[in-house]
């Protein structure tokens, strides 16, 4: 994973609460065996008029130019508010890699699925979660001004808003160590191999059906 | 001191290491794994030049993307055909039990599991799908993952975690006749909201699940995730321990024993403290059905639909109204007005033998509706599906005008040729009402097997206990 480094981008708003993995991408797209390209696919329901397919070329299809993402004013957009409940349904993992390969970097929300949010951490996107009441007055913002963007800064954890503003976020801090170095997951755990076979050994003895019984 | 939860039992005594921001490696007893979130974990490791962890944890079966219909053909869609090979050759290469598809152990995961044993009481479980919640039901800490986490379990047996908080959802007193434990968990999340459970583990109990079998035990526990809790759980009684004797996974002789003791301490003490309790009283819900485009979006089979108009938190209006448009109706109907063009009885929330039985009851010398283009029943697992044929249940159905089909997820998701038409209502035992979960443009309504049955032979959604007191 690269590291998560400080940039300024702009904004998109997408106004509903319990936007769903359905959503963000319909389960067609799911058969795919690889990581990425899943971009094109992102929000397909809302994005374009027809049914989508896998594999399909998605340059010629007809777009819904009501929806936020197909607007000029947005292109080029990293970062997203919405609103409560982000990302709720399923563990697709597709989600945060659609919403990263389409170009986003941060989603800011009064609150995220559970699921969701751990995935995000996975994949370079950063969940922010702030209040009800700063998330509507970001959307008053991005909709008074085309271009509006904010400067993402997770290691001060802020966020610069152009009138000169700073917002505080929390972010776990383990977390946000592995974002900022780029660092992946299963590295660090193996560095605790001792002291999960340790653990297993205790372990086996006081609850031996749960060792090689699958076979 | 204040006693333990069940969820801090579990945590406890799977705890690996805890660190000093509270970050915990959580060891993990089993893990599911299926073909749509395993092939980029699997790929991980293979570029890492990884190894599983252990191999006696993981059990895989394809259950997504499998046609229901004729399997001697392999699977027509190249895509997903593709997928399941990846599966097949995943599990080959490293040696991971797997039931292929046209094995009669095949089946949905949150099915296979427990049928076989291989998900038990006091158990971490984990698989790359939100429903793995199915497994709670048995006292068990279970919880859905993403593909990074499915990689980081396969190659170390563990997972990286914050402890949850604690909720109690009781159901005092029973509930009357024709309601089950799909209904109660419809209730549950039309009272909690889909995301009352965010960052919680809920332990559903009371007297009214405590009188449920474990079947309908997880059809509570799967739909905590649509309740916004990762993980749903039923503490151990004797119904727990009688449902896994002589499983083929499950513990045999002294071990049984050994065991059985153990298990029987995974129960909330007496005087736990929950960080929020809410209650229901088992008495007051009657059968449910889901109106709108969120599974909070529910109404007792009688009430009017909800008017957006009188809901005062704006963003929830908003919603609401956004479900009219999709779902194409209004306030004030009531669902009796609402035909389905498709009935779906299956899933992992509803495709268990209880769960045939009790949508053949209502079946039984009736037809389905002319109205109804398409009614299906998919069991759960190709044992299930047995099962069901032995008691001749696969007969009513058919004899009803009812599809049986193989066992897969088939229509809940519609990753495979199971799917609703534009425009189309389905009558589904599912548990996602997500727009376009069941197909483009499709408009699903959530119920209970008995419910769906009901709506398929009355050609509109109906009072089950109504066509119950006819036969009786
Ligand atoms: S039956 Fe539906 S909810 Fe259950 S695992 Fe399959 S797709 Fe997911």
């Amino acid at each position: 994973m690269e590291k998560y480094q400080k940039y300024t981008g702009i904004v998109a708003p997408l106004d509903r609460a319990n936007i769903d993995t359905d959503q963000i991408i319909p389960k067609q797209f799911l058969k795919s065996i690889k990581r990425t390209g899943f971009g094109p696919n992102l929000f397909d329901e809302w994005r374009y008029l027809d049914e989508g397919l896998p594999e399909q070329d998605c340059s010629q299809r007809p777009l819904n130019p009501e929806f936020v993402l197909n607007q000029e004013r947005y292109k080029g957009v990293s970062v997203m508010v919405a609103r409560k409940n982000f990302g709720c349904g399923s563990s697709r993992e597709h989600a945060p890699w659609a919403l990263e390969d389409f170009g986003f970097k941060a989603i800011i929300a009064p609150s995220f699925a559970d699921i969701f949010f751990n995935n995000s951490f996975k994949n370079g996107l950063l969940p922010i979660v702030l209040s009800e009441e700063k998330v509507d007055s970001l959307f008053e913002s991005v909709h008074a001004d085309s271009g509006y963007s904010l400067e993402i800064d997770l290691e001060n954890q802020v966020i610069n808003c152009p009138d000169g503003e700073s917002i505080a976020f929390d972010v776990d801090p383990f977390r946000k160590h592995c974002l900022l170095q780029g660092l992946d997951d299963i590295g660090i755990t193996l560095e605790d191999a001792d002291a999960i076979k340790a653990f297993e050994s205790t372990y086996e003895k006081e609850a031996p059906w749960v060792f090689n019984a699958i076979k | 001191m204040a006693g333990k939860t069940l969820y801090d039992k579990l945590w406890e005594t799977h705890l690996v290491k805890e660190r000093a921001d509270g970050t915990a490696l959580i060891y993990i007893d089993r893990h599911l794994i299926h073909e749509v979130t395993s092939p980029q974990a699997f790929e991980g490791l293979r570029l890492a030049n990884r190894k599983p962890w252990r191999l006696d944890t993981n059990i895989a079966t394809p259950d997504h993307n499998v046609p229901t219909t004729d399997r001697s053909v392999g699977i027509e869609d190249p895509v997903a055909r593709i997928q399941v090979q990846a599966l097949d050759d995943n599990c080959d290469e490293f040696g991971i039990l797997e039931y292929k598809m046209n094995d009669v152990r095949q089946g949905i995961l949150h099915v296979v599991g427990p049928e076989q044993g291989a998900a038990l009481p006091g158990m971490t479980i984990v698989c790359g799908d939100s429903h793995t919640a199915t497994h709670g039901a048995f006292g068990s800490l279970a919880h859905g993952i993403g593909t990074s986490e499915v990689e980081h379990v396969l190659a170390t047996q563990c997972l990286l975690q914050k402890k949850m908080k604690n909720m109690l959802v009781r159901v005092n007193g029973k509930v009357g006749a024709g309601v089950t434990a799909k209904d109660i968990v419809l209730a549950i999340i039309a009272k909690i909201g889909t995301a009352g459970g965010t960052g919680y583990a809920i332990e559903f109990a009371g007297e009214a699940i405590e009188a449920l079998s474990i079947e309908g035990r997880m059809t509570v526990c799967n739909m905590a995730i649509e309740g916004g809790a990762r993980a749903g759980m039923v503490s151990v009684d004797d119904t727990t321990i009688d449902y896994f004797r002589g499983r083929t996974f499950a513990p045999k002789g002294e071990m049984w024993d050994v065991a059985v003791a153990k298990w029987k301490e995974y129960r909330s003490d007496a005087d736990a403290e929950f960080d929020t309790i809410v209650e229901l009283e088992g008495a007051t819900i009657i059968p449910q059905v889901s109106w709108g485009t969120s599974p909070e979006m529910v109404v007792p089979i009688d009430a009017p639909l909800p008017d957006p108009e009188s809901e005062s938190d704006p963003v929830k209006a908003d919603g609401m109204r956004r479900a009219y448009e999709y779902m194409d109706l209004k306030p004030g109907m009531t669902m009796g007005d609402v035909v389905p063009d498709r009935v779906f009885i299956g899933s992992c929330t509803n495709s268990r033998i209880e769960d045939l039985r009790s949508a053949a009851e209502v079946a039984k010398g009736r037809r389905v509706d002319s109205k109804v283009i398409q009614a299906i029943v998919v069991p759960g697992s190709g044992l299930v599906k047995l099962q069901a044929e032995e008691e001749g249940l696969d007969k009513v159905f058919v004899d009803a005008g009812f599809e049986w089909r193989e066992p897969g997820c088939s229509m809940c998701l519609a990753m495979n040729a199971d799917k609703l038409g534009d425009g189309e209502h389905c009558a589904s035992t599912s548990n996602r009402n997500f727009e376009g979960r069941q197909g483009y443009g499709g408009r699903t309504h959530l119920v209970s097997p008995a419910m769906a049955a009901a709506a398929a032979v009355s050609g509109r959604f109906v009072d089950v206990r109504e066509l119950l007191d006819a036969k009786a």
